[in-house]
């Protein structure tokens, strides 16, 4: 199906990534967002109050992160798609909403532009440290799609597709941006409405009488009602059978919730974009995602000039994670070097496939930055020096740790 | 590639300059371009910056690695990031605001009343046209053409006709610049 030439704004502009993302969720026919406003997120609701009208989208600002992740549930299941937007604090707030999301199969997506944490940490400032938050938040056992944008025209073109991968998987998706590409402003073009393609919501159009919201078609993935269908509906957090009627033997538990985890990892295939460079003959190989996978290309270039056969693999997709890639490349690199804006977080998923049999080194940074191209180029040139196998995850010391651990920090600037 | 740094304070339209000449550079002289601004609670009314890349191809990096143009709009912006200016760098300053120290290295200043013009024109505000123009005839990092299409799209439709005065002010007051440099001494 072709998007809607009233929800697309076609034409070229200089925007940050946060506007970029709300264009994309207008373009992808989201038709309302609720949110409750916070730095670096705030430009994408802009955006979205300004343009919204134009295109028929409402934009509610909530009391709080329950009410914003409850009323976009809501919204849900009224047959309109919808989204909501945060940054860290809020994120934590909406957790567990998104495993009540994930378990009702309700597609929504979530944008959110990550800022240094913990807790209140550097509203202003960039981090990538909610990464296996987004995986493991909410409790239970479920599975849901993250994806990670590098540039604002990104930004537009990975919302569409979030939207695109929630209303096929009926699953959260999440939008791991960050402040960095969140307030980076770029060209982005934004093509003709017939040059987008948009994932239909899959209604279930059959007898009533016949109706079974949670019976699954052969992708494992039931059809939706909404609100008003006349459908027999009945929805709950609590375990469900086909009917959406609780549950609490093994049996049910063993049958509908492997179901929640199956439907995507059984379709990880379609799910998973990656991109990957020069990895045939690689010696090292830098796994990386987001702005930082962006910045690592520089720190690629260089390791280049110096003759080392370094690749780069970028997951475009985080969640589900890419197993069998890892798995394959292990077997024929020396090392992966993994830069994320964090303490080590994605890299412990690598070290996890690799078995050991390449060496794993993180390039961490705390946060409020982005990583210096020189740091990547270096823990690339000693990952391909080093001979012996090392255990475990490798910490590489950055031009900042050194500067603040060994020189000394002063507290006044 | 140019790495430029727009350095003012809050309310003089130092976000905004970033976003011309990178709309400029990137939609109408088909190179690339990214902007980020500095963003905080010191940004408001106090020291407020942004900065731009522009290149031929992709920009990697989105922050500044070594400044080679830095556009100062005031004391506080000046002084905040005069020391990342490389030292071939070019200072463009508005004389009346900024006060220099002595140069370092071989970086080449060159001044302008930028808000003295814009009074002339009628309107302070647009004092940071006036220094756009001036921009662009000393640094050529993005051509006058472009420039002129990039304004319009970038400020209130009944303001276009007065930004784009100031404009051509600045980049007339810097061709003038120029043309005395390269006369004998």
């Amino acid at each position: 199906m072709k998007a809607s030439p009233t929800d697309v704004l076609t034409g070229i502009y200089y925007i940050d990534g946060d506007v970029a993302a709300g264009y994309g969720a207008l373009a992808a026919g989201c038709k309302l967002v609720a949110g409750y406003p916070i730095t670096p997120s705030t430009e994408a609701f802009e955006a979205m109050c300004r343009m919204g009208p134009q295109v028929g989208t409402v934009f509610i600002q909530m009391e709080d992160e329950f009410g914003s992740i409850s009323a976009v549930l809501g919204a849900v299941w009224s047959g309109v798609k919808s989204m909501t937007i945060t940054s860290g604090p809020g994120y934590s707030l909406m957790m567990e909403s998104i495993g009540f999301g994930a378990m009702l199969e309700t597609p929504f997506v979530l944008l959110n532009i990550q800022r240094g944490g913990p807790s209140t940490g550097v509203p202003t400032k960039t981090g990538q440290a909610d990464m296996m938050q987004s995986r493991w938040g909410s409790h239970g056992d479920y599975e849901l799609i993250a994806i990670s944008p590098d540039s604002p025209q990104e930004m537009f073109d990975y919302t569409i597709k979030a939207f695109n991968l929630a209303e096929k998987y009926r699953c959260p998706v999440m939008i791991m941006s960050d402040e960095c590409v969140g307030h980076m402003t770029e060209k982005v073009v934004i093509p003709e409405a017939d040059k987008i393609e948009i994932e239909p919501r899959r209604f279930y159009k059959g007898p009533p009488e016949k109706y079974l919201p949670f019976s699954p078609d052969p992708d494992l993935v039931p059809k939706i009602a909404k609100a008003g269908d006349g459908l027999g509906l009945y929805i709950t957090g609590r375990v469900h059978d086909e009917r959406g009627y609780p549950v609490k033997n093994e049996e049910f538990k063993a049958k509908y919730v492997r179901r929640l985890v199956d439907k995507i990892r059984l379709n990880k295939d379609k799910i998973i974009e990656l991109k990957e460079e020069s990895t045939d003959d690689a010696d090292v190989v830098v796994v990386s995602y987001g702005i930082s996978s962006r910045v690592a290309v520089k720190g690629v270039e260089i390791a280049r000039q110096k003759g080392i056969k370094v690749g780069a693999l970028r997951l475009v997709t985080v969640w589900p994670f890419p197993d069998e890639k890892i798995i394959d490349l292990a077997k024929k690199v020396k090392a992966f070097v993994v830069p994320e804006i964090n303490y080590g977080q994605i890299v412990f998923d690598v070290a996890r496939c690799c078995h050991g049999q390449a060496n794993v080194v993180l390039i961490p940074h705390g946060g409020a930055g982005v990583h210096n191209p020189l740091d990547i180029s270096d823990a690339i040139e000693s990952a391909a020096k080093e001979d012996k196998k090392i255990e475990g995850v490798v910490e590489f010391k950055t031009r900042l740790e050194k500067i603040v651990f060994e020189r000394g920090l002063k507290f006044k600037e | 590639m140019a790495e430029i740094r727009f350095a003012g304070y809050g309310g003089q339209g130092i976000i905004r300059s970033g976003i011309i000449v990178g709309r400029a550079a990137s939609i109408y002289d088909d190179k690339f371009s990214t902007m980020s601004q500095s963003f905080g609670p010191e940004a408001r009314g106090g020291a407020c910056s942004s900065q731009l890349v522009v290149s031929e191809s992709k920009v990697l990096y989105p922050y500044l690695t070594a400044a080679g143009i830095l556009v100062a709009m005031s004391q506080a912006g000046y002084d905040k990031f005069e020391p990342e200016l490389s030292e071939k760098g070019l200072l463009l300053y508005d004389e009346d605001l900024v006060k220099p120290k002595a140069s370092r290295g071989n970086i080449t200043p060159f001044a302008i009343p930028a808000t003295r013009f814009a009074e002339q024109l009628g309107k302070k505000i647009v004092a940071n046209v006036v220094i756009l123009g001036f921009f662009t005839a000393i640094t050529k990092v993005v051509t006058y053409e472009s420039m002129k299409k990039a304004i319009p799209d970038s400020v209130p439709e009944k303001a276009i006709d007065l930004n784009l005065k100031a404009f051509e002010r600045g980049y007339n007051f810097g061709l003038e610049v120029l043309k005395k440099q390269k006369e004998p001494q």
